[in-house]
């Protein structure tokens, strides 16, 4: 092929065009969460609620397991909530101060949602991106495995865990981790066979890419809308089971204490009149819940794919 | 005398079938998707398939490059049968075929570049390249498909149908192949749109010396870009001859019938035409008629071509029928009916 000198020129002259910035799918996603308020709004009090369990305690009178005895004989009537004493939620019924409970145990619940949603994102991913697009036996048996997982009620193992190797926050993080990636795997695998049929996977193939670069390159990106939702929801329903595991008395170890421990506490103690025990760790559990839902809301509307 | 590039053999693609709540040990039912396909491809050749759509078109270019298994031979120019090679063999052969999909759009990552996609066969097979490298001749390809190369950042979403598909042919053609496989690939354009695509793929093809396998569902299409021309029904061949001859005399029904369809510009001559109408539907690939499987649909169909089928005769211009004709044979059967 020859070309003329004009044709070099103009051919190197379009070469060295300035490139233009392209607007990915996730700046529009961006955008189109910017402007949904709830979705908003929940991010707002997220990121209050998590500063408040991560810096709390640097202004509370004292630390989340000084027991002040001078006061825990009649918290009802010397440990009410004032803003004088610097307990500004109160007494616990041990005479311990609230706000920094409160503070300790937010941080916990948040730990153990973002512990097992990131097990979920990550494992759950990988095995659901794998078993739908290897397909076939392989996807039969990794499927019937996720199946019989399911099928044993993981209550129970957590807490036969947890009375097998004693009280502590691994063992938490162990048991809410090993099962909190199942159903993200039949969520992930279930987009995924839907992904494999779609022309540019049949592409990437047909140009000879490699199968597992094809699930890390082509799949997984393409899910990450999904997986990113399903996360957000996620978080809420762990902190949820692990207040189920404390208010069982299973969960994290005295004096650590986490918002279901907290709430289980205050619950009890309410035919003494402490309500304020029940009423503030349950305001920051609720807030967190509802926060993490508008979020995710605001996620699956930002990401949807079929108002593109 | 050349070697074809590809020469195929006796290709078959059989699915097998398994309805929603069958048992376990109950038969798939089987599909003959593409039944005994036979071909010669010349290097710079230009080969068109035309069928009605469902009629296997898009499973025989796949069962070429072996993303569907299928039973026969494709044999390449140096003498390999490609339906024969692992996976890890067929590898160095992927550069020299490739593909253009019918849907622009969803043939494209949507969650990369243009950049991306384009380079994404050329960094698969030449490992080896710098990353300037790799953009320049991305750029370059960019170029030379009618992009401007300075969208190299953009977005699928950004860019038109026709765009898109300019696209897909930029990555079909990075890793400069030598053969083509276009799977319909203007069928999801505008008709304007269309006409651009093809000249395109028509120019580069001259320029590059591409053999092509260029693929649609009716004949208007494929008229321009072909040199010969296969017409397909149910996964076998009907007729196969020069794209001049199989315009200007069709010797099967069933192309003639397709051709009746295709409109002509000049009024006088669309209305002197005469029509041969396609009555019924396509009969399911899981329950093939016996004989000539087009003979559910045949104007011309006898007792004989239900007992047995017909096979292609040798020659320039091949033809599966029992009782081939020119166009005015047909007519004068469908009248006497
Ligand atoms: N993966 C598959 N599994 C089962 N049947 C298939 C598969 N792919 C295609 N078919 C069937 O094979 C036949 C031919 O399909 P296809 O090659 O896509 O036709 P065309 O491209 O000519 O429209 C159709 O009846 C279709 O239902
Ligand atoms: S063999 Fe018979 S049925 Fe088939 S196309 Fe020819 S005339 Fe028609
Ligand atoms: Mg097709």
């Amino acid at each position: 092929m020859v070309l003329s000198a004009i044709d070099m020129g103009a051919l190197a002259e379009r070469l060295a065009m300035d490139e233009v910035k392209g607007r990915s799918p996730w700046t529009d996603a961006r955008i189109r969460f910017m402007r949904n308020k709830a979705a908003v709004a929940g991010m707002f009090l997220l990121i209050i609620v998590s500063a408040f369990a991560f810096f709390g305690e640097m202004f509370a009178v004292s630390t989340y397991d000084y027991i002040d005895f001078s006061r825990s004989g009649d918290v009802l009537h010397l440990g009410r909530p004032s803003l004088a004493s610097g307990n500004y939620f109160g007494l616990d019924d041990q005479g311990r101060d609230l706000f920094a409970r409160t503070a300790q145990g937010t941080r916990i619940s948040i730990i153990v949602g973002l512990v097992g949603a990131s097990i979920s994102v990550i494992v759950g991913t990988l095995y659901g991106a794998v078993s739908g697009y290897v397909g076939g036996r392989t996807d039969q048996i990794m499927m019937r495995i996720v199946d019989i997982l399911l099928a044993i009620p993981f209550m129970f193992v957590i807490i036969l865990l947890l009375v097998m190797f004693g009280r502590s926050l691994s063992m938490l993080f162990l048991g809410i981790g090993l099962l909190s990636w199942l159903s993200m795997a039949r969520i992930v695998r279930g987009q995924t066979l839907t992904l494999k049929n779609r022309e540019f996977i049949q592409a990437a193939q047909a140009a000879g890419v490699r199968g597992f670069t094809i699930i890390l390159r082509h799949i997984v990106p393409n899910l990450l809308g999904i997986v990113a939702v399903y996360a957000t929801l996620l978080v809420p329903e762990m902190i949820l089971t692990e207040s189920f595991i404390s208010f069982l008395g299973l969960g994290v170890q005295a004096p650590l204490t986490s918002l279901g421990d907290l709430i289980s506490q205050g619950a009890k103690n309410m035919r003494y009149g402490t309500i304020w025990q029940l009423l503030f760790p349950l305001a920051f559990f609720m807030v967190t819940m509802f926060a993490f839902f508008f979020v995710g809301d605001g996620l699956r509307d930002a990401l949807d794919p079929k108002d593109r | 005398m050349t070697r074809p590039l590809l020469k195929v053999e006796d290709l078959r693609v059989t699915f097998h079938i398994r309805r929603e709540g069958d048992m376990p040990w109950t038969k798939p039912r089987e599909l003959h998707a593409v039944g005994g396909v036979n071909f010669e491809l010349m290097p710079g050749e230009t080969l068109g398939i035309v069928g009605e759509s469902g009629c296997g078109k898009s499973t025989l270019a796949r069962a070429i490059i072996q993303m569907v298994p299928a039973s026969g031979k494709a044999v390449w120019e140096d003498g390999v049968d490609l339906l024969s090679l692992s996976p890890h063999q067929m590898l160095k052969y992927r550069s020299d075929i490739q593909m253009v999909f019918q849907d622009p759009l969803a043939s494209l990552n949507p969650r990369m570049t243009v950049g991306q996609i384009i380079s994404e066969p050329l960094v698969t097979h030449h490992p080896g390249l710098s990353k300037d490298e790799v953009k320049l001749r991305v750029k370059a390809m960019m170029d030379k498909v009618g992009l401007l190369p300075n969208q190299i950042n953009r977005y699928p979403h950004e860019f038109s149908g026709g765009q898109c598909q300019r696209i897909g042919i930029a990555r079909a053609l990075i890793v400069e192949p030598k053969l083509l496989i276009c799977d319909e690939p203007v069928s999801a354009l505008d008709v304007s749109i269309q006409a651009q695509v093809i000249n395109l793929l028509m120019k580069l093809q001259r320029e590059l010396g591409l053999a092509m396998i260029f693929i649609a569902h009716d004949l208007s299409v494929v008229k321009h870009i072909s040199d010969r021309v296969m017409v397909l029904y149910l996964g076998r061949t009907m007729e196969v001859a020069t794209s001049g001859d199989l315009y200007s005399s069709p010797q099967h029904p069933y192309t003639q019938a397709l051709l009746s369809a295709v409109p002509i510009p000049d009024p006088a001559a669309e209305r002197a035409k005469h029509m041969i109408p396609l009555e019924g539907d396509l009969p399911s690939p899981l329950r093939p008629p016996s004989g000539c499987v087009f003979r559910t649909r045949c104007p011309r169909a006898e007792a004989r071509c239900a007992a047995d089928a017909p096979r292609l005769n040798p020659g320039d211009h091949q033809v599966a029928c029992h009782f081939p004709g020119p166009l005015a044979e047909t007519v004068k059967a469908m009248e006497e009916v």
